[in-house]
């Protein structure tokens, strides 16, 4: 076939050897992704890894330094346009905007998108019931909290039905109840009507009840990439935490522990090991002074410590967003 | 380019300027103070010459246009490091259309500015004949044109908050000083220099071709006026333009 028709493309993202300087600094270092058409991916990463900035060349936003991207079967660089007919996106920080009111926010994007009258109000009304902002769709967003700001940047979003979305850290700042509803409501909408997505998140419980697929991208680079259930598979089977005097050197000589992960300033460490059922006894009984034994599965904090040396902390995370708020309010 | 892309900029640019009042009545702070105080005072100082506040109107009144104009495009800095404009530039619409719904929206700003200003002139100052409004009108459209495409240009080229105060004493005051807002650039005693900057000011045919209309003196013939505004206006646009398509986001 000679034409290339929205219909025909493989897969919805395909990356090749992609690479953001930003002058010496390199934020994305030769990333290489392909991601199914209906897939939810997440791409999950400490502070500074690269996320957003992975997300803002997909979206046209900026421009790769070198490696190739396509969207929607269209590339970013020939073809932006027809990139941005086919995707939606929430940003990570705030970009609705202060002095017009939530329904104004979502006319805008409606005009925008080439939605027509009747279409536009309809969805309009479906949104803003959806994330629960309906009574107060006609207060300026100066008025909102920063959780309304992003259910309604959420609303947004989902507006005009894109083929592909792109959800940078959608639930930064939601309380856990409206995070639920948000993933829920995600998960529906975007199953049923076979909407590609591509997230990030510090709530790696969520990405991983959630995604289809991971990747984990530390330092500009993809580390690992695979279902959840991979790449805990990669790094082991469970987790023993050990409280108390625990003698590392002597843990080290035992074949069964993998990994010995402890946290300065903590006075615990985790295990990694084979088969905590079977080696749990010989692990005790060499650890030192034990206080008290947790054993548990691998879970994807785990893999992302195992991956990057680093615990991921959804406290900071939080906190960001919010003193974005603040600071962006203040500013205007 | 999409009208319907231009009409949604537009429209938002219009809400947030009716929203931001603190705004809108400072910016009119300004020019009354010139043209009353300043305006009035000098006339008074000088004696019979009570002139120089009608003469000094087109230039004030350009003033207000060029402040209100520049200071519009040179705001999307501030839409850039906010995210605002995010949201618009990964929409489906043209880097065309999204300079043109600004400078529709800074235009709209500025002239709503203008046009309040000329009937306060009109009332207090200088009972021009009511004819002269449409000119005045139409040539004022020129002025914010090229002014808020040079705002514009300026402002998707530069990437710090620090901008705002350079471009106030590096473009907008000598714009202004130089354009014959406050004497008379045909005069013959002015030193040499200001005369020949003055004459590469374009700012100086927009408030020639202002006092032409309103008050019937101009030192050139207002179809050079007009050609110089055009030109001008032009060839920001055209650098406008090619400057959005450049754009990216700024942290
Ligand atoms: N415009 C820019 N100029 C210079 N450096 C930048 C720019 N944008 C991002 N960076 C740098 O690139 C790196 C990656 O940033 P990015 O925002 O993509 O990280 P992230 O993975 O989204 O992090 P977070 O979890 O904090 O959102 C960071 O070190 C950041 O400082
Ligand atoms: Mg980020």
């Amino acid at each position: 076939m000679i034409y290339r028709t929205i219909s025909d493309y493989m897969f919805a993202i395909e990356i090749e050897n992609l690479t953001k300087k930003f002058g010496d600094f390199t934020a994305v270092d030769s990333i290489s992704l392909k991601i199914k058409r209906g897939e939810i991916f997440g791409l999950l990463g400490p502070n500074g890894a690269g996320k957003t900035t992975t997300i803002s060349m997909l979206s046209t936003l900026i421009r790769p330094t070198s490696g190739i991207a396509r969207v929607a079967g269209y590339d970013v660089l020939k073809d932006p346009l027809k990139v941005r007919q086919n995707i939606g996106i929430v940003f990570q920080e705030p970009s609705v905007d202060d002095l017009l009111t939530g329904r104004e926010n979502l006319e805008l994007h409606a005009m925008l998108y080439g939605m027509d009258r009747k279409e536009m109000n309809e969805r309009i009304d479906e949104m803003l019931n959806l994330v629960e902002l309906s009574d107060r769709a006609d207060d300026l967003v100066r008025k909102y909290s920063g959780g309304m700001r992003r259910r309604l940047e959420i609303a947004r979003g989902l507006l005009h039905t894109p083929k592909i979305l792109f959800l940078d850290e959608p639930t930064l700042g939601l309380d856990p109840a409206s995070r639920r509803t948000i993933w829920h409501y995600i998960e529906t909408i975007t199953k049923e009507k076979k909407i590609t997505t591509i997230l990030t998140t510090h709530y790696l419980e969520e990405a991983d009840s959630l995604c289809d697929r991971i990747a984990i991208i530390d330092k500009g680079r993809i580390v690992v990439e695979g279902t959840s259930n991979e790449l805990k598979s990669k790094i082991g089977e469970d987790i023993i935490r050990l409280t108390g005097s625990i003698s590392i050197s002597n843990l080290r000589r035992l074949k069964c522990v993998k990994k010995i992960n402890s946290e300065p300033g903590k006075n615990h460490v985790d295990l990694v090991v084979e088969d905590a059922a079977k080696n749990l006894q010989k692990v005790l009984s060499i650890a030192g002074k034990v206080d008290s034994v947790e054993v548990r599965r691998v879970s994807l904090d785990d893999v992302f410590l195992h991956y990057t040396g680093r615990y991921i902390h959804e406290e900071n995370g939080e906190d960001s967003i919010m003193n974005r708020i603040a600071t962006y309010r203040s500013n205007r | 380019m999409g009208l319907s892309g231009v009409y949604a900029i537009w429209l938002r640019e219009i809400k947030v300027f009716i929203r931001e009042k603190e705004r809108v009545i400072s910016s009119f702070v300004s020019p009354l103070l010139w043209l009353f105080i300043f305006g009035g005072g000098i006339s008074g100082s000088i004696g019979g010459e009570s002139g120089y506040q009608e003469f000094i109107f087109p230039g004030i009144l350009t003033m207000s246009i060029l402040f209100s104009s520049i200071f519009f495009g040179v705001y999307i800095i501030w839409d850039r490091k906010l995210d605002f404009l995010k949201e618009v530039l990964v929409a489906p619409v043209s880097r065309s259309t999204v300079f043109f719904g600004k400078l529709l929206g800074g235009m709209t700003d500025a002239m709503i500015h203008g046009i309040i200003l000329l009937l306060l002139g009109y009332i207090f100052i200088v009972q021009f004949p009511l004819i002269s409004f449409l000119p005045a009108i139409l040539i004022m459209l020129l002025i914010t044109w090229s002014m808020v495409s040079l705002g514009l240009v300026i402002g998707a080229n530069m990437s710090t908050q620090e901008g705002f105060g350079l471009v106030q004493n590096f473009v907008i005051w000598p714009l202004f000083f130089f354009s014959g807002a406050l004497f008379d650039v045909s005069s013959s005693n002015l030193p040499d220099f200001i005369k020949t900057i003055s004459h590469l000011d374009p700012l100086t045919y927009g408030v020639d071709a202002l006092r032409t209309v309103i008050i019937g003196e101009g030192a050139f013939p207002i179809l050079l006026d007009i050609s110089v505004l055009v030109v001008f206006g032009l060839v920001c646009s055209y650098i406008g333009i090619i400057s959005f398509g450049r754009m990216q986001q700024i942290k």
